[in-house]
């Protein structure tokens, strides 16, 4: 027995698709699942965040419902790895977050925003706050530079020590340890198959998510929205590199790379995110999880909100709307990060530890 | 006029069932300039017959592919045909059957179905089957979109429960839906319908009173109604009525549609006893795929149609999984009675087994010298004693895989009357006439193969004879 009813739960369905393997050839999860024959509940926790959701496996199961044996493995891994974020949380005392997700990061972005325009508010003039501002050190004039950079550097260190420890107790957990330790061969093999969503396919066809019929769709929102997110990012460390390197001051003209790239990855977000969560709107009840709806939900509302506060902070830099604007997406963004280890986000850090090990998995035994 | 729209027009083909064979005569026919209603009956879900719970494919191949290890030629087919029915075959429709296949690797996949190399542990099909990617729903879910797309109409539900024929010529069907009775009419029938496993009345006919305790792998929708129809409308039968698929399975499986997971491969790593706890046959006779399907007729064969498999730690994971737990126990008296089953003599049976086991180097992948001496039945290979416990044991049943008793067809899967004539416009595919290349025994992946080659000419000939 395990602690938790998805758990059993996936335990009994690893049990009846081991003997069956008929979908062995559609993603990583049943060819790791070959390699046991008992689940622990590690074991479990690595093969829910190894499944992708790509749904394949229910429309093609002879054994799903309304069948007496109600194999639902998208479902029930779903949950399974929904719990996982949870009980892999850092510290032990916040993860609660997860319970309520979609309303504790609600909470946490309004509060953040809140904080930044009464900050914004209380430190400056009001004429500066409103007034319109141009040319190099225009945001900066509101809040400044050394005080942005120290207080998101605090939040981003914060998350990724968080994440990083979510992680560790992961990899303990998940699988036996030594078994599969990562070489560069394994890592480079998982980076590939992220990169791609290699098991988002369907084993080939696509996805399902609104009918039967497979689609990539899914797949294409989510590259979007990855390579969106990584171009905005990519975009802050060249205006790093230039605010400290060539000692250039934002904001940068449109031509210049950092707004090349955040705009191209805003927009890829803004696309991206609208059109995952439309799709988990229309996603078949079989399919959904609906008790982490608002995790989802909240996670690809916050990018979306970080891609569209910037973008219209771009547009709108040099009129008087700047300063709420920057403080609206500023606000955003802390919330971003501070909430980073309790939501979604963690989905593809536990994703990808769990394709390595799948790599050097397979790779090894 | 019928008050269901998709009844009320004549269609040039109408194919009853809805599985491998009805799917693949669906859809030839529709290429071939054919309207064509599907009729099934079961829910939508439940689509596809005994083909939901198939893996795989055996079909001729000149070289190795992405998916096949290594050819798979006319004549070695033709072999193991002739070996596994001990001769009882249609040679020429056998042979037919296997020329054709060679296409039917290629149409398949051009209908949509993908294919993979062989599943973990079925290493030895690996060569002369193709598996299905994501298996027989996957299959048949391709199959179904490619027809739909194709404006092949098919109703669900809609189970044909009259055929009115006449003098070997189909005029139209009797369907049952929703609680209300259509007739249907085409120009040109496909009985596709499958075999009679689910309809345990009949089984018993043949059987008698152990039929009750027969467990039927597959769907509970093949109750053999069309079959029946057209034997008695004087569709000639080929095959024999007593004849089945039957394997051993777990006893605690549903009665019906428990599908692969409930098959159980240990028999050759221990000993099996019936309910007085006794042996009965060698366990260890041949690989176990070559013996896997006498399992199910030796253990109807035994009183209440129930029998253990027995092993020890030594061999718990040294086959595939399967659903259930074993029964465990500590000690084979115990064992005994965790199953009901007489301690003292399941401890005599075991230990005189224990003392026949001569000694040997075990190993499961060949024929090896671990055997029994001195016993009857003997174990003839693979025989190591049961000394390590903990001791295990699986109860099995019966398990009904499908029927052979079928309707007699020619080369065109075009049936035949028992007068001998050829029927004027009714065709058949699939397990409703595979007792005419199979008289008897099975090789893995050949009900697919039957049901696709006759059922794609089946719905060519079916969309000929309408169109002219
Ligand atoms: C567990 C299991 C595993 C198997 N694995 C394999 C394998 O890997 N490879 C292989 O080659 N074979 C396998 N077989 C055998 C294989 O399933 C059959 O040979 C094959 O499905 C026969 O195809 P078919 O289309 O003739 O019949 P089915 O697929 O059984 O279809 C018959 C259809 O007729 C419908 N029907 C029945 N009566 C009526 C009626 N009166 N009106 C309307 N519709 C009706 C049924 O609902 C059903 O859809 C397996 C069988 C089982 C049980
Ligand atoms: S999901 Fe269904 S078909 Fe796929 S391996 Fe599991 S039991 Fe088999
Ligand atoms: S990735 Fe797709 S096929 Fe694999 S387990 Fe998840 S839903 Fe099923």
């Amino acid at each position: 027995m395990h602690a938790t009813d998805a758990l059993n739960e996936a335990d009994r369905l690893m049990t009846v698709c081991n003997s069956c393997r008929y979908c062995e050839g559609l993603c990583a999860v049943f060819p790791a699942m070959e390699l046991r024959r008992t689940f622990t509940a590690g074991d479990l926790n690595y093969l829910a965040n190894l499944c992708h959701s790509c749904g394949a496996c229910f429309d093609d199961c002879q054994f799903a419902p309304p069948h007496a044996f109600a194999v639902n493995v998208p479902q029930t891994l779903a949950s399974v790895r929904a719990e996982s974020y949870r009980a892999y949380a850092w510290p032990r005392a916040l993860a609660g977050a997860f319970d309520r997700n979609g309303l504790v990061i609600a909470v946490v972005a309004a509060l953040s925003v809140a904080a930044f325009i009464l900050g914004f508010a209380a430190l400056n003039d009001p004429a500066v706050l409103l007034g319109a501002h141009s040319g190099p050190g225009a945001f900066y004039r509101l809040m400044p530079h050394n005080a942005m950079a120290a207080l998101f550097g605090a939040a981003f260190l914060y998350a990724i020590v968080a994440m990083a420890m979510g992680l560790r107790a992961f990899l303990r957990d998940a699988g036996t340890p030594g078994r599969a330790a990562p070489t560069g061969v394994s890592l480079w093999q998982a980076v590939r198959d992220a990169g791609r969503l290699r098991y988002l396919d369907g084993g080939g066809v696509g996805c399902v998510n609104a009918d039967e019929r497979p689609t990539d769709r899914r797949r294409l929102f989510h590259h979007l929205t990855f390579y969106g997110f990584l171009l905005c990012f990519a975009a802050t460390s060249v205006a790093t590199l230039y605010h400290y390197l060539l000692g250039r001051v934002a904001p940068y003209p449109w031509y210049d790379v950092p707004v090349l790239l955040g705009s191209a990855g805003g927009l890829g977000l803004m696309v991206g995110t609208a059109g995952l969560l439309a799709a988990k709107w229309r996603r078949r009840p079989e399919l959904r999880d609906d008790a982490r709806f608002g995790m989802d939900a909240a996670f690809l509302a916050m990018l979306f909100l970080t891609a569209a506060t910037g973008m219209a902070l771009l547009v709108l830099r040099a009129t008087p709307a700047m300063g709420v604007l920057l403080a609206l997406h500023l606000g955003v963004v802390f919330a971003l990060f501070i909430t980073m280890p309790y939501g979604k986000f963690v989905h593809g850090l536990y994703r990808f530890a769990a394709l390595v090990r799948y790599a050097g998995e397979l790779g090894r035994i | 006029m019928s008050a269901v729209p998709e009844f009320a027009r004549r269609y040039d083909t109408l194919v009853v069932g809805g599985g491998n064979a009805a799917l693949c005569a669906a859809i030839s026919a529709r290429r071939a300039g054919a309207s064509v209603l599907v009729l099934e009956g079961a829910p939508r879900f439940y689509r596809g017959g005994n083909t939901r719970h198939t893996r795989n494919m055996r079909c001729v191949h000149d070289s190795a592919t992405a998916f096949l290890t290594g050819p798979y030629s006319e004549e070695e087919f033709w072999d193991d045909l002739l070996h596994v029915t001990g001769g009882r075959t249609d040679e020429e429709l056998a042979r037919l059957m296997i020329r054709r296949s060679r296409d039917m690797l290629g149409w398949i996949a051009e209908q949509g179905v993908r294919f993979q190399p062989s599943l973990g542990g079925t290493l030895s099909l690996g060569r002369t089957n193709a598996f299905f990617l994501g298996g027989g729903r996957a299959m048949l879910n391709a199959l179904y979109r490619t027809a739909e797309d194709l404006g092949v109409v098919i109703a669900y539900e809609s189970e044909v429960i009259g055929l009115d024929i006449a003098d070997g010529r189909f005029e139209s069907a009797l369907v049952h839906r929703d609680g209300v009775r259509h007739t249907v009419r085409a120009a040109t029938l496909v009985a596709a319908a499958g075999g009679f496993e689910a309809n345990l009345e009949w089984l018993k006919e043949h059987w008698g009173e152990p039929a009750d305790n027969f467990l039927i792998r597959g769907t509970p929708y093949n109750r053999g109604t069309v079959l029946r129809m057209l034997l008695d409308c004087g569709v000639e039968a080929v095959g024999d009525p007593t004849q089945c698929h039957a394997v051993a399975i777990d006893a605690r499986a549903p009665k019906f549609d428990g599908g692969i997971i409930t098959r159980l491969d240990c028999v050759v790593f221990g000993i099996v006893v019936n309910r007085d706890a006794r042996r009965f046959h060698d366990e260890g006779e041949d690989f176990w795929p070559k013996r896997y399907a006498i399992w199910g007729r030796l253990v109807a064969a035994q009183p209440d149609q129930i029998a253990y498999i027995l092993f020890d730690a030594k061999s718990r994971d040294l086959f595939m999984p399967s659903l259930y737990p074993p029964v465990e126990a500590a000690t084979p008296g115990e064992l005994a009675e965790r199953l009901g089953l007489d301690p003292a003599a399941l401890e005599r049976t075991v230990a005189e087994f224990n003392a026949a086991v001569r000694p040997g180097t075990f190993d499961h992948t060949v024929l090896d010298d671990c055997r029994t001496e001195g016993l009857s039945p003997p174990k003839s290979h693979w025989a190591r004693r049961l000394d390590t416990p903990p001791f295990y044991a699986y109860p099995v049943r019966p398990g009904i895989t499908f029927t052979y008793l079928g309707t007699r067809v020619d080369g065109d899967a075009r049936m035949r009357m028992a007068d001998g004539k050829p029927a004027a416009n009714m065709f058949a595919a699939g397990e409703i006439m595979a007792g005419n290349v199979l008289g008897r025994g099975y090789a893995a992946g050949i009900g697919m193969t039957i049901g696709s080659v006759f059922g794609r000419i089946a719905g060519q000939e079916a969309a000929s004879h309408a169109r002219n």
